[in-house]
């Protein structure tokens, strides 16, 4: 079974520069991190392979730079590494960001099994995942809470919805996006770190794509206008209110009174 | 005369209503059950007679100077998460809680210091040291620990291989003698030889010569990275022997920590914390701080090589917050887990040489099992303070219980003192571990702890019955 794990470089901590011109973040600038969601859906990956065999490989768009978190991917256990990089797919929405993935996994010779992470920190929007699914028209799966069960021809999962539990089974090739705590990612391994020292890291560019149409990627292909963006403000201390149920109802209220809220 | 001690009238409950304030007052059945006992029921539940919440340095001083005129015991209290029944009124009296004098004043950049009174929380003394770009380094497990109750005790914890215990870092103390006297031990200097040093002795003396009311720390520049190892052995006898092979590299270790694959799924069974490494059945975490990446990369590259050396079946590498997280919190978690797991427990705080854990280990499982006692060895391999951990099955009657864990705590000092070991690594004497301690220092050594507890404190009013008992 060939598995595609999407993943991402996200801003690693709340302070991000954010460009005024397009509203884009710098993805340059700061410290950056594996989008901890996507380690969930590695380490899914990771456990799928390990039970029905075949390959995982990581694909993500991003900077060339990424090939530091491609290669901490490599010392999880991903066989293959991808990065679609090119100045064409820069500044993409979720629409073009989905559909250049979506092409990517073309070039890469398509995949049984799609896996993502539920969000990203930075962007939040929970779409790219299920919209590569739409391009490639797949059926998938969001918010994934537990796999539980998959073989060479499909794969069952739990979804938990607002109200009910939901299970699933999705014929191959599919996609699915997973939610944290659905198990814990396993650490980077010195002996695959030397194992793979020398394995390269694909790098994947506009001229490769199948589709060359230009409005179909980057800012260009994106149709989301953004008004204005700013880093969340920084998280302020957390209040715990002590008491039975009355008494911290009664507190609450008068906090949020105080504060003009109510 | 100390014992009989006074018991407190009505006149007695309004004088300290007098010196403090009715609101912060507590008497008989008023008092909560939680301040019957610490973290460790099993060693005593005591009500104290009058309970109160002091807010300052005076109101200390004028209880003391009452107490001791009217020969009432008075316990001091910080947050109440002592493993030795330290903080309880064994003899009644007076429980004075400190936990309202919880203020951390500005750090002191010139000096790298930061003075605090002894209710301010651990963790926020070390999260006001961190918002200063300095750092506090003790780290016993339980961050909600007083900091009074924290130098009161020595308490160590995990990352005393790199940084050493509570003590390495309490600069002076200002405390309440017995008779209410208000003194200064020390003062703001990086040495000091004038006279004993008072200070270091009040340090670990659990309550039982003075009332601490302020404490100087020092600090350090904070690390700038730090990683955290996990390497999966074969077996708890590999991991320990592992141990001096990390020690023997030219990087110091943070810590070193073991733990056996039984306790990992005792954690995730009961606390639904996964731990991030499947293979081995047991671990050794070995953590690293520093300056630069470079220095950081250095030091995981030969403690990595080495672990392979020594059969480490892989090394794997927490190099980012969450990743050190998800170890850290299945190793946080097995004090709560194993009381998930089991009716009762007992625990032994011993601490050998470095070079005998392994030994110790074998042989603490091969006591337990022979008591018929499920026993979980887990630890600070790095200063060799093992935590014995001994569960009480569903099926052992009360007697059974008892009599098998005083029989293999007998036995597992015995061995600890054959391997040139102590009683208590870090978590005290306090009131259960007394009936080991004459035995095991000796009475030469006993005779000069109770003269020692004469000079603080001649009418035996603090803490009485912890660390020494006169009342035989």
């Amino acid at each position: 079974m060939k598995i595609v794990v999407c993943m991402k470089q996200v801003p690693a901590g709340t302070k991000v520069d954010i460009d005024p011109e397009t509203g884009a973040m710098k993805r340059l600038s700061g410290e950056t991190r594996t989008n901890p969601y996507d380690l969930f859906a590695l380490e899914a990956a990771l456990s799928l392979r390990e039970k029905t065999g075949g390959t995982v490989t990581v694909l993500t768009m991003g900077p060339p730079q990424a090939e530091e978190m491609m290669r901490d991917a490599y010392t999880m256990g991903a066989d293959d590494a991808v990065i679609l990089s090119d100045r064409k797919f820069a500044g993409a929405d979720v629409l073009a960001t989905s559909y250049a993935l979506s092409q990517g996994i073309q070039v890469i010779g398509g995949a049984d099994l799609i896996i993502c992470g539920k969000q990203t920190t930075d962007g939040d929007t929970s779409q790219v995942g299920p919209a590569i699914a739409e391009h490639m028209g797949i059926p998938h799966a969001a918010w994934v809470a537990e796999i539980v069960d998959a073989d060479e021809h499909a794969i069952s999962v739990r979804q938990d919805l607002v109200s009910v539990s939901q299970v699933s089974k999705l014929p191959y090739p599919c996609l699915i996006t997973v939610d944290k705590d659905m198990c814990v990612p396993r650490l980077p391994s010195y002996l695959l770190k030397c194992a793979t020292k020398e394995r390269p890291v694909r790098i994947i560019g506009f001229d490769d794509m199948p589709d060359h149409d230009l409005t179909r990627y980057g800012l260009i292909g994106s149709p989301t206008s953004v008004e204005r963006m700013f880093a969340p403000p920084e998280i302020e201390k957390q209040v715990y209110l002590e008491g039975d149920a009355a008494q911290k109802a009664e507190e609450l209220f008068t906090i949020l009174t105080d504060k003009k809220i109510l | 005369m100390a014992y009989p001690y006074k018991k407190m009238t009505r006149e007695d409950f309004d004088f300290i209503r007098s010196v403090t304030a009715k609101d912060r007052v507590w008497v008989g059945e008023e008092i909560a059950n939680e301040y019957y006992k610490d973290e460790m029921p099993e060693y005593g539940v005591f009500p104290p007679e009058l309970y109160v919440e002091v807010v300052n340095k005076e109101e200390v001083s004028a209880i003391m100077r009452y107490a001791y005129e009217q020969n009432i015991p008075v316990v001091c209290r910080g947050a109440g998460t002592g493993l030795a029944g330290g903080a309880t009124c064994k003899y009644g009296g007076i429980m004075l809680s400190i936990m309202r004098m919880n203020k951390i004043f500005p750090i002191d950049h010139k000096n790298q210091t930061v003075t605090t009174q002894p209710g301010a929380l651990l963790i926020d003394i070390q999260a006001a040291a961190a918002a200063e770009g300095l750092f506090y380094p003790p780290d016993p497990g339980e961050k909600t620990a007083s900091i009074g109750g924290n130098v009161i005790t020595n308490a160590g914890g995990m990352k005393a291989v790199r940084y050493g215990l509570t003590r390495d870092f309490v600069r002076c103390i200002e405390a309440v003698m017995p008779d209410g006297s208000i003194m200064n031990f020390s003062s703001n200097v990086v040495k000091n030889t004038t006279g004993y040093d008072v200070k270091d002795l009040i340090i670990g003396s659990e309550g039982t010569l003075c009332i601490l009311t302020e404490v100087t720390l020092k600090l350090l520049p904070a690390p700038t990275c730090s990683a955290t190892l996990v390497m999966p052995f074969p077996s708890l006898e590999a991991c320990a022997d592992m141990v001096p092979k990390v020690l023997d590299l030219p990087f110091v270790p943070t810590a070193i920590e073991f733990l056996e694959r039984e306790l990992i799924d005792i954690v995730e069974r009961n606390l639904n914390k996964l731990f991030p490494v499947k293979q081995g059945e047991a671990v050794l975490i070995v953590m690293y701080d520093a300056s630069s990446q470079q220095e950081l990369d250095s030091a995981v590259d030969a403690a990595a090589q080495a672990a392979l050396a020594q059969g480490a079946f892989d090394c794997c590498i927490a190099a980012t917050p969450e990743r050190a997280a998800s170890i850290w919190a299945v190793r946080g978690g097995i004090l709560e887990g194993m009381k998930a797991d089991s009716v009762s427990q007992e625990e032994c705080d011993v601490v050998v040489p470095r070079a005998r854990i392994a030994e110790y280990v074998k042989a603490a499982k091969r006591i337990a099992v022979s008591h018929g006692i499920r026993v979980e060895p887990c630890g600070h391999c790095g200063d060799g303070n093992i935590h014995t951990e001994m569960l009480r099955g569903p099926k052992m009657s009360d007697e059974e219980w008892k009599s098998a864990t005083h029989a293999c705590l007998t036995e597992l000092y015995a061995l600890s003192k054959e391997l040139g070991g102590q009683l208590s690594g870090e978590h005290g004497i306090g009131n259960g571990r007394l009936e080991f301690l004459e035995e095991f220092v000796g009475p030469r050594m006993i005779a000069l702890y109770k003269a020692i507890k004469l000079a603080f404190d001649d009418k035996l009013i603090l803490n009485p019955g912890k660390v020494i008992e006169y009342n035989k």
